[in-house]
């Protein structure tokens, strides 16, 4: 199996040399959806090239990257990270609406910021370091 | 509705610090920086302040501290009282700014005002996030030395983090990373301030050293 890390979490899943993957595990690990003309999320299709495919995987490495967004992986190519790209992350700040998240608090139970709508938020940052 | 974050990575060491407050409000353990990566936040304490819509009304800016522990005594780590009675002063008024905006609105920033102090996010800052990301998950998975290559990767492409910096960096028996190389690291700003005040009238200005 192999990890993939996301900014919205960890998914695992099934790849073969690399980071190739099947149709149903990229859209959901990334929320892309594999289509004739190419990767598409909501109304935006990105080509992808024909050394991108190969017997229904994608080479999802190579489709981060043409996104323009950062790809690493560990030596041992188990676990990826598919960053978010610097332009992506400024369009939506500019946007103003606050990015969501969804994290634990020392029991575990999970707490998404979007829940509080309808309240005034102070998000407050702090380390223990 | 408060929501405070702790951005730390190591196993735990969030959770004397959140046990002791006994909070009502929501203390989350950020053990991989989201937060700091999604709002462009380079050190703690940051807040941002979001209306009842969810919008922005004011980008992350420090949350009342001051940069009159620079001026500590190295020998005695301790500050004079002017110095003590401004910072207390600093944390005040920005509490204070706070009640006022959930009470009155006062202080929160127009769309165009709150877009211009946005952070700006370069290839270099969003590269550092994911090998920060993936450093953070090779350590907890024991792969400590290949973890810490790439957090340090994450420092040389992001040097004005210091939550980077100081995640990365060792800790001394107090839990904090406050070394000699912390300190080193802080004479290098020069001028700059390592907490930017944040624009509150009645906050102390940049201090100097």
């Amino acid at each position: 199996m192999t990890t993939i890390l996301m900014e919205t979490g960890e998914v695992a899943v099934d790849s073969a040399d690399g980071l190739w993957l099947a149709a149903a595990d990229i859209e959901r690990a990334t929320g892309w959806t594999l289509k004739p003309e190419g990767m598409c999320r909501d109304d935006v299709c990105v080509p992808l090239g024909n050394d991108a495919q190969r017997d229904g995987r994608v080479d999802v490495a190579a489709f981060w990257r043409r996104l323009g967004a950062p790809v690493l992986a560990d030596a041992r190519r188990e676990v990826w990270v598919l960053g978010t790209a610097a332009d992506e992350r400024n369009a939506r700040l500019a946007g103003l609406t606050a990015p969501d998240f969804t994290l634990p608090d020392l029991a575990g139970t999970p707490h998404t910021l979007s829940e509080l709508r309808g309240k005034k938020v102070f998000l407050c940052t702090w380390a223990s370091w | 509705m408060v929501v405070a974050v702790a951005q730390d990575s190591r196993a735990d060491a969030a959770r004397p610090w959140i046990e002791q407050a006994r909070p009502t409000y929501w203390s989350l353990v950020d053990s991989e920086h989201r937060v700091s990566s999604l709002y462009g936040m380079v050190n703690v304490p940051r807040a941002v302040w979001i209306d009842e819509a969810g919008r922005i009304v004011r980008p992350p800016e420090t949350a009342g501290s001051t940069d009159h522990f620079r001026r500590m005594d190295a020998r005695t780590l301790t500050m004079s009282a002017e110095d003590q009675a401004a910072r207390d002063k600093g944390k005040a008024v920005y509490v204070e700014a706070v009640r006022d905006w959930v009470t009155t609105g006062r202080h929160a920033l127009a769309a165009d005002a709150a877009r211009a102090r946005l952070p700006q996010v370069t290839p270099d800052i969003a590269l550092a996030h994911a090998h920060f990301r993936l450093g953070v998950w090779l350590k907890r998975h024991d792969r400590v030395e290949e973890g810490a290559r790439h957090m340090t990767e994450a420092v040389r492409l992001h040097p004005d983090s210091w939550s980077m910096w100081r995640q990365a960096a060792d800790v001394g028996e107090s839990g904090l990373a406050a070394g000699p190389a912390f300190w080193e690291r802080v004479h290098a700003l020069g001028d700059k301030p390592y907490h930017p005040p944040p624009d509150i009238p009645g906050f102390p200005g940049e201090v100097k050293r």
